[in-house]
């Protein structure tokens, strides 16, 4: 069993790169619908949100509300780019268009795939999250260097979130099944996690569990670095970041290999 | 190295409790083209998948290449080509893209694919078509594509899952002609198949496979020799089981299959002159094939 699992993880440090060449090669393909599907919601919300909810909420955290928002929006940006990428586009190429089953006829390993499909999803976040921050910064509502300080937690998210919705496509038998962590997990971290109001709105018990949840350690980190501002307990939330990205990494590849390798 | 390109021993194989490969075993040498020849169902992609690693077998050893399988599959990926069952193209790519990305997944650089891209699409005659998507591509073509695509890295072995499936007869007889191209260039080639014609004309030796149990092992024609020794006639119309009494005494054996009467008959002449005065029958002769080798084997028909 053990000889078994250790062939299934990913063979060498760069194997998974070939993965994520062919992943770039396809979205170099249609790269202005793709880019525009990922930045339109976020920043239709950042703008809506912002100057809308914005005149009637005043300063938030001791900064204005778009400026708050900005931060939220970055980081909840991140997490859905990275979570539709493995989702759906993952999904496709396991299950329907059976590229994963091309690759594991070749030299790459399962774990070299799912390492490469991570990887490539963070690097979708990376660019949604770095546009939305140069709207934010274009606007005046956050610095320019705050972009690049905040750039290293929003790659990170991308990981976790990627990595997450491996999981989920490890187990989903088809597309319908993605709704479920969509509304049950997604959403409600959204509001929970302190992306549009500060967790300290939520109450006590709430808080304890929200301050659990991946997104809560991405706020954290991210609204520091935009607002410029001195960051709390840093490896905490990096060290809980890691955990969230490492360990759904293992679970999700055992799990493919029950499913595509029996 | 050794001379033997794949040993199977005991190899068995259950999901849940239907049993798909019961106590399999052959070996197969290298340069030599072996068929693994089956009706649907009988376990053929399961075993060319188990070659590969992406099946583990509940007992029995697997080695491709003198590597053990699954534990060392991917060392011996690195020298094998396949070509699935199912066509695994990238559609939205060129047929020139398709080259590159899957090169790259065996580690080459894009100037060593492209320097080895043009004789690839040279021998799947794609060469006018390299800037084309595949998803614009016939089938005949997507298949060629696929056989150029696992001969990137210069495999010793090629695994085939029903290579010609779904090509009409012209594009089958270019991939056969293909791959005997490779053969004569000394690759290896195992694949499996449901077309009798396919494993006569292309493979040195067959196993013929039925609900994952081996029922005949051998090359084509000692097989026929072995099973079937006679000329056939072929008797359609008529029936056939009125048929069967009447002409039994000349025939060593006797078959049928749906609305035809297979008669092997060291003697047709006999049968011929016994049939004449027989309205409404249309009667063939031929040597026996392959297909009479299965339908003696198992009393059962696989496609044409």
């Amino acid at each position: 069993m053990g000889e078994s699992y250790a062939a299934i993880m990913p063979a060498n440090a760069y194997n998974w790169i070939a993965v994520w060449r062919r992943n770039f090669l396809a979205w170099k393909k249609a790269a202005p619908a793709s880019i525009l599907g990922n930045l339109a919601d976020p920043i239709t919300n950042l703008l809506g949100l912002g100057f809308g909810l914005g005149l009637i909420v005043g300063r938030v955290d001791g900064t204005s509300y778009i400026a708050f928002l900005a931060a939220g929006m970055v980081a909840t940006s991140a997490m859905t780019s990275a979570t539709f990428e493995t989702m759906y586009a993952a999904f496709a190429r396991m299950d329907a268009k059976r590229t994963w089953e091309a690759i594991l006829s070749t030299q790459l390993t399962l774990g070299d795939i799912v390492l490469g499909e991570l990887v490539w999803a963070a690097s979708k976040s990376v660019l949604a999250g770095t546009a939305i921050g140069i709207v934010t910064a274009t606007l005046g509502y956050a610095s320019w260097p705050s972009i690049l300080y905040a750039m290293p937690t929003i790659a990170l998210t991308g990981l976790v979130f990627a990595s997450l919705a491996m999981v989920v496509i490890s187990l989903a038998p088809s597309y319908d099944y993605f709704v479920f962590y969509q509304t049950l997990f997604l959403s409600p971290m959204v509001f929970l996690c302190g992306a549009v109001f500060p967790m300290s709105q939520l109450p006590g018990s709430f808080q304890h569990f929200a301050g659990l949840l991946p997104l809560a350690h991405s706020v954290d980190l991210i609204r520091p670095a935009m607002l410029e501002r001195g960051a709390d307990s840093v490896a905490l939330h990096v060290g809980a970041l890691c955990v969230y990205a490492v360990l759904p990494f293992f679970v999700s590849t055992a799990l493919f290999r029950r499913r595509l390798l029996r | 190295m050794s001379t033997v390109a794949i040993d199977l021993a005991g190899v068995k194989k259950s999901f849940g409790d239907k049993v798909i490969v019961n106590e399999l075993s052959f070996s197969v040498a290298r340069g030599e083209c072996f068929g693994l020849l089956g009706p649907n169902g009988a376990g053929k992609s399961t075993v060319a998948r188990m070659l590969l690693g992406m099946i583990s077998p509940d007992a029995g050893k697997i080695t491709v290449l003198n590597e053990p399988v699954p534990s060392r599959a991917r060392v011996a990926r690195v020298r094998i080509g396949v070509v699935p069952q199912f066509d695994n193209l990238e559609l939205e790519f060129t047929v020139r893209e398709n080259l590159l990305v899957f090169g790259r997944y065996f580690g080459m650089s894009a100037r060593k694919i492209e320097a080895i891209a043009p004789s690839l699409l040279e021998f799947a005659r794609l060469e006018s078509k390299a800037d084309v998507r595949v998803s614009e591509l016939s089938g005949g073509m997507k298949r060629r594509l696929t056989l150029a695509r696992a001969l990137i890295n210069d495999p010793h072995l090629l695994v085939m899952d029903e290579p010609t499936t779904g090509l009409d007869p012209h594009a089958r007889h270019l991939i056969w002609e293909r791959l005997r191209l490779l053969l004569a260039r000394g690759k290896t080639i195992f694949l499996t198949t449901h077309f009798m014609e396919e494993a006569e004309r292309l493979c040195d030796r067959l196993c013929v496979l039925e609900s994952g149990c081996k029922i005949a092992e051998g090359k084509p024609d000692a097989l026929i020799d072995e099973h079937i020794g006679s000329n056939v006639i072929e008797i359609y119309g008529g029936d056939p089981h009125q048929l069967c009494e009447l002409v039994r005494p000349y025939a060593r054996h006797i078959e049928v299959s749906g609305e035809t009467l297979f008669c092997y008959a060291p003697h047709p002449e006999q049968v011929r002159v016994k049939l004449r005065g027989q309205a409404g029958l249309r009667i063939l002769q031929r040597p026996p094939n392959l297909e009479d080798v299965f339908l003696r084997l198992t009393g059962r028909e696989m496609e044409k």
